[in-house]
């Protein structure tokens, strides 16, 4: 028998995207969606399988949200050769500096510094960088949130409390982020604000 | 097999959608510019509820269409028909049943979940448009957060009617940042719009997207002297006897004879069908096939 970290260093690049895309995509969107209207909600998002070091959870939002439209950034070691093919024979997302990205992937330390994303102008601040960050394990304990989507408070174990509450400063400016454990996903848009308990 | 895309669109533009909606709900009641498509109707029927319904229906859900809280009027039987036929989704007329409810002006009655979906149909997203015409004073406005105008509007209502007599697509604040327009649903709906369900709205022509995530803060504009009301028509609905729905005015014969009624028509039959009788109603009978 071989464990899901073997077959996933084995993922060929031609394999592991959607089998059948249109109904795939949108059962991902929901458990995306779920999660960025909902901070604090972790949600199973397991439909592809992409190379190590991407997630399961990573690689199949990025089947359900890149396209030639979105530069990529891939920060540290997820600069490979094996997430690159991945990408682009799934994708054809172009790649792209921090600067210029739409969506960047790592984990917390390969994405540093945040400053380099884009977060937006005053007038259009949706033109701005999602972070998809790479965790070794997500829960409900940690940092408190609240603001839209939540209904009293949650709870979600963050990489860096100072940088999100930095990026909350910033409101409607800010970038947004994603964060993947296996086939885990939660988000923590801009517009929460965040405290230590 | 349907001869159709899954709910429509191609692949590459429900991304397009898909990452509007992200952003829209990210940034709470700010508009996001997206590439909206022509769609197999025209503009004022709906095509950015359209759109948005296309991005996030799950071959699983169950949908819903109101027009004026109506499921059987021509708007709301068309775009149920299109899903039917391009996305092969489950309809419903019954709101407790539905995942993804498209509206065109109103909010069901019937208190919505968590796990519900939301859809607005747009006419015009901009609330500032009729105010002030150029797209780019009216963004600036919205990146200096300048809304005096908005409430000089509302002033000069009181000014010349004594009351701010703005009585749908009322203008909100949203989480003290965004003034949005919630879509012309009736000002009565206004305090719904804080709630469990996700919210979407589409606007095809002006090809603008925004959201409101569940339980985001909503804030009817008002002044402290004459604070927002909420009002409808103050009659109980002549069929099911309700008091507290919104209800729709109907001229009965040409000597001017009118009867009110809900307007959610979901909600008038399920409370008939629970006993309620208006007093010009009849007793509920269930319709034999």
């Amino acid at each position: 028998m071989q464990t899901l970290t073997q077959t996933l260093a084995q993922t060929p690049t031609l394999s592991g995207g959607f089998t059948e895309a249109p109904q795939q995509s949108a059962r991902a969107f929901r458990a995306v969606m779920n999660v960025m209207a909902r901070p604090g909600m972790i949600e199973t998002l397991d439909l592809a399988l992409p190379p190590a070091p991407l997630s399961v959870a990573a690689g199949t939002l990025a089947l359900t949200l890149l396209d030639h439209n979105t530069p990529v950034y891939l920060a540290g070691k997820w600069d490979c050769a094996a997430v690159r093919d991945w990408l682009t024979f799934h994708t054809s997302a172009p790649f792209a500096t921090a600067e210029e990205a739409d969506f960047a992937f790592g984990d917390w330390d390969a994405l540093q510094p945040v400053s380099a994303y884009r977060i937006g102008t005053p007038e259009y601040p949706d033109r701005s960088a999602t972070l998809v960050v790479e965790m070794t394990a997500l829960s409900n304990t940690g940092a408190i949130l609240t603001g839209p989507g939540i209904k009293d408070s949650a709870q979600l174990s963050l990489p860096d409390v100072a940088a999100a509450r930095a990026n909350t400063a910033l409101f409607p400016l800010g970038y947004d982020l994603f964060l993947c454990a296996g086939d885990q996903l939660a988000a923590l848009p801009r517009s929460t604000k965040v405290r230590t308990v | 097999m349907s001869d159709y895309n899954f709910a429509y669109l191609d692949e590459q533009t429900k991304r397009m959608i898909r990452r509007a909606i992200l952003k829209g709900l990210a940034v709470p009641g700010y508009q996001v510019p997206f590439a909206s498509r022509e769609m197999p109707m025209p503009y004022g029927w709906g095509t950015g509820g359209v759109q948005v319904s296309a991005a996030v229906l799950c071959p699983e859900d169950t949908m819903k269409v109101i027009d004026q809280g109506a499921d059987d009027t021509t708007n709301a039987v068309s775009i149920r028909k299109f899903f039917e036929k391009t996305a092969e989704v489950a309809t419903t007329e019954t709101t407790k049943e539905a995942d993804v409810i498209q509206t065109r002006h109103r909010i069901p009655e019937q208190d919505l979940r968590e796990d519900q979906i939301l859809v607005y149909q747009v006419p015009i997203p901009e609330p500032l448009r009729f105010l002030e015409p150029s797209e780019v004073e009216t963004r600036k406005m919205h990146a200096l957060e300048e809304y005096g105008l908005m409430h000089v509007k509302l002033y000069e209502d009181i000014a010349r009617n004594g009351a701010i007599a703005t009585s749908y697509a009322y203008p909100v604040k949203v989480e003290g940042r965004y003034v949005m327009d919630p879509s012309p649903i009736p000002k009565f709906d206004n305090p719904k719009l804080e709630m469990a369900a996700v919210q979407l709205f589409g606007a095809g022509r002006e090809q603008r997207i925004y959201a409101l995530p569940p339980y985001t803060q909503v804030v009817s504009l008002d002044f402290e002297d004459h604070p927002f009301d909420p009002s409808k028509a103050d009659h109980p609905c002549g069929l099911c006897g309700s008091e507290d729905s919104y209800l729709d005015e109907v001229i009965m014969d040409d000597s001017g004879s009118r009867m009110f009624v809900c307007s959610d028509t979901d909600y008038c039959q399920s409370r008939r069908a629970a006993g309620h009788v208006g007093h010009q109603g009849v007793p509920f009978e269930e319709v034999s096939a």
